[in-house]
């Protein structure tokens, strides 16, 4: 893997902020776009502009084959068994909210369960207590082990009879700890129930699989893998959507209409309400294509080493907390410096050009778990060097001096 | 790093180290707000005592950062013995120091925070405080 060629193609890492040579430790929030993907997205309103599945003109035509397109390359990406099962959404949120609005309501009864974690995603955490709210069910929690990982033991013991879904995040972006998401399904369905997962944070960094994870319901946003936001998909196994209702109603989703009832389009168009976000799939296929390139092993190996040399040097800082397990992680470090709130280490950082998150990471419940109201976080993508690592830590250094004087 | 002096100013790093007013009243001595900064998990729980349509006093405890802290502890300050409408009027005027309008403040050290105007993600950590002071002040009012 040739990081500097790699670099050169994101134009945007290349300017100074504050005065200094960008450093994006950003990513796991979203990540930057490859020229690949900027010139994808160009082409296709330069050229190509028209809505999908109506058009009888060329340019319809094109637009409609860019989008389905995009649909075929995302399911070989991912594996699903045919593109029936690929809906597009807005991202990874939207699709855990049609999951949840769209089965889970229908399914779950008074007394029935549905099982997460404590460290999921506020976007995995609310549309379930939605639902558990609405249906009478019980939202029940996996507990975290010492160190943010969760134990099959627990998962064993927490799934029961009564458990009608299972959603857990394939990779935490605070812990960084990877979920054994593959078991959990298998654990979910000796049970009858149904597993689902956030793949926000893992289909960016590692070969997904969903029929060898064999999970029911799989979640990602294109923007956390170099595509533009605004573009995401739910994989669903097919006989499950075919099942379910639509939760939007309009345009693009219709087959018959009448006066007082209609009918739904087939798979997977009934879950496509509106015009969708065409450009915004011709980029995720953009980005398959580049992160194909460089391959997908490649980058997961990369962020590892990244990882692991990140936590060697980050331990020489004294007063330093890093959040997790020590191995065994994704591309992402959580930590806090003594006495230094994460907002001021964020905005020392930043008057450094090293951009980093601070603040709950919209995981309220994991930051009371780990007993802090805020972390601050550095996430690796593929584009990150050693130097941005180092960069990091002479920042960190400057900031335990520049507030060195402050005790509370 | 010149420029995170603008931010960092001897006076706020001072009221963050030694924040006034921390702390709260005795139950049922005072109007209690609690306020979130729901984009980073910081907290506020602002205490006022109000009487005649004054504030007699006001506490806080709460979580943050040096931003946010020095300055509740600066507005639990300076709004001591000022009437509803003076106290209000300084939120107003507070708003106007984080969008870079010069403002004078009778109590000085608030005009440290202005360098704040020129980290826009921070503005939000500045006026927790004076956005749960206006929730107070409105509770006030109407009890």
């Amino acid at each position: 893997m040739n990081i500097e060629e790699i670099r050169r193609q994101f134009p945007i890492l290349h300017q100074e902020v504050n005065g200094h040579p960008l450093v994006y430790l950003d990513s796991a929030a979203t990540s930057q776009k490859p020229t690949a993907v900027i010139e994808a997205v160009k082409n296709y309103y330069e050229w190509d502009n028209a809505n999908v599945h109506r058009g009888v003109h060329t340019l319809g035509s094109r637009a409609t084959d860019a989008y389905e397109g995009a649909r075929e390359k995302l399911r070989r990406f991912i594996n699903a068994r045919s593109t029936e099962e690929i809906i597009f959404t807005r991202g990874t949120t939207t699709a855990i909210n049609l999951v949840a609005s769209s089965y889970a309501r229908a399914v779950c009864k008074e007394g029935d369960e549905i099982v997460i974690t404590p460290m999921e995603h506020h976007s995995n955490l609310i549309p379930w207590q939605q639902v558990a709210q609405a249906t009478g069910a019980v939202l029940k929690y996996i507990p975290l082990q010492q160190d943010g990982s969760i134990s099959l033991e627990d998962v064993e013991k927490t799934i029961t009879e009564k458990t009608k879904m299972v959603s857990v995040m394939y990779v935490s972006n605070v812990l960084g700890v990877v979920n054994p998401v593959k078991e959990i399904a298998a654990i979910a369905h000796r049970h009858g129930a149904k597993m689902l997962v956030d793949g926000a944070q893992s289909t960016p960094h590692l070969k997904v699989d969903v029929q060898d994870l064999d999970c029911d319901f799989y979640a990602l946003s294109g923007h956390k893998m170099c595509a533009p936001t605004g573009i995401g998909a739910l994989y669903g196994k097919k006989e499950l959507l075919q099942e379910m209702e639509p939760i939007e109603f309009g345009g693009e989703m219709i087959d018959h209409v009448g006066l007082y009832n209609s009918t739904w389009k087939d798979l997977p168009w009934k879950f496509e309400g509106g015009t969708p976000i065409i450009a915004g799939a011709v980029g995720l296929a953009a980005a398959i294509d580049f992160l194909e390139s460089i391959g997908m092993e490649n980058i997961d190996r990369h962020e590892k080493q990244l990882t692991s040399y990140a936590l060697e040097r980050m331990v020489e800082i004294e007063g330093l907390t890093i959040y997790g397990p020590g191995q065994d992680r994704a591309g992402l470090v959580t930590f806090n410096l003594d006495d230094v709130h994460p907002h001021d280490v964020a905005t020392v950082l930043d008057a450094e050009g090293v951009a980093v998150r601070a603040g709950h990471h919209c995981c309220q419940p994991l930051m009371r778990w780990l007993n802090v109201t805020a972390t601050a976080r550095a996430s690796f993508y593929l584009y990150n060097t050693e130097a941005d690592v180092d960069r990091l830590i002479t920042a960190l250094i400057k900031t335990k001096e520049y507030f060195g004087h402050v005790s509370t | 790093m010149s420029q995170l002096d603008d931010l960092y100013r001897r006076v706020i790093m001072d009221h963050y180290k030694n924040p006034r007013n921390r702390g709260t009243f005795d139950e049922g001595e005072a109007v209690s707000i609690n306020l979130n900064n729901p984009t980073c998990g910081d907290k506020i729980q602002l205490q006022m005592q109000v009487e005649d349509g004054r504030v007699k006093a006001a506490k806080f405890v709460g979580e943050g950062c040096s931003i946010s802290l020095s300055s509740a502890s600066m507005m639990t300050d300076a709004v001591k013995g000022k009437t509803l409408e003076e106290a209000l009027e300084m939120a107003e005027n507070f708003s106007g120091l984080m969008k870079g309008e010069s403002v004078e403040f009778e109590y000085e050290d608030i005009e440290s925070l202005s360098g704040v105007n020129k980290f826009p993600a921070r503005i939000k950590c500045a006026t927790l405080a004076w956005n749960a002071l206006r929730k107070g002040i409105e509770q006030s009012k109407t009890q």
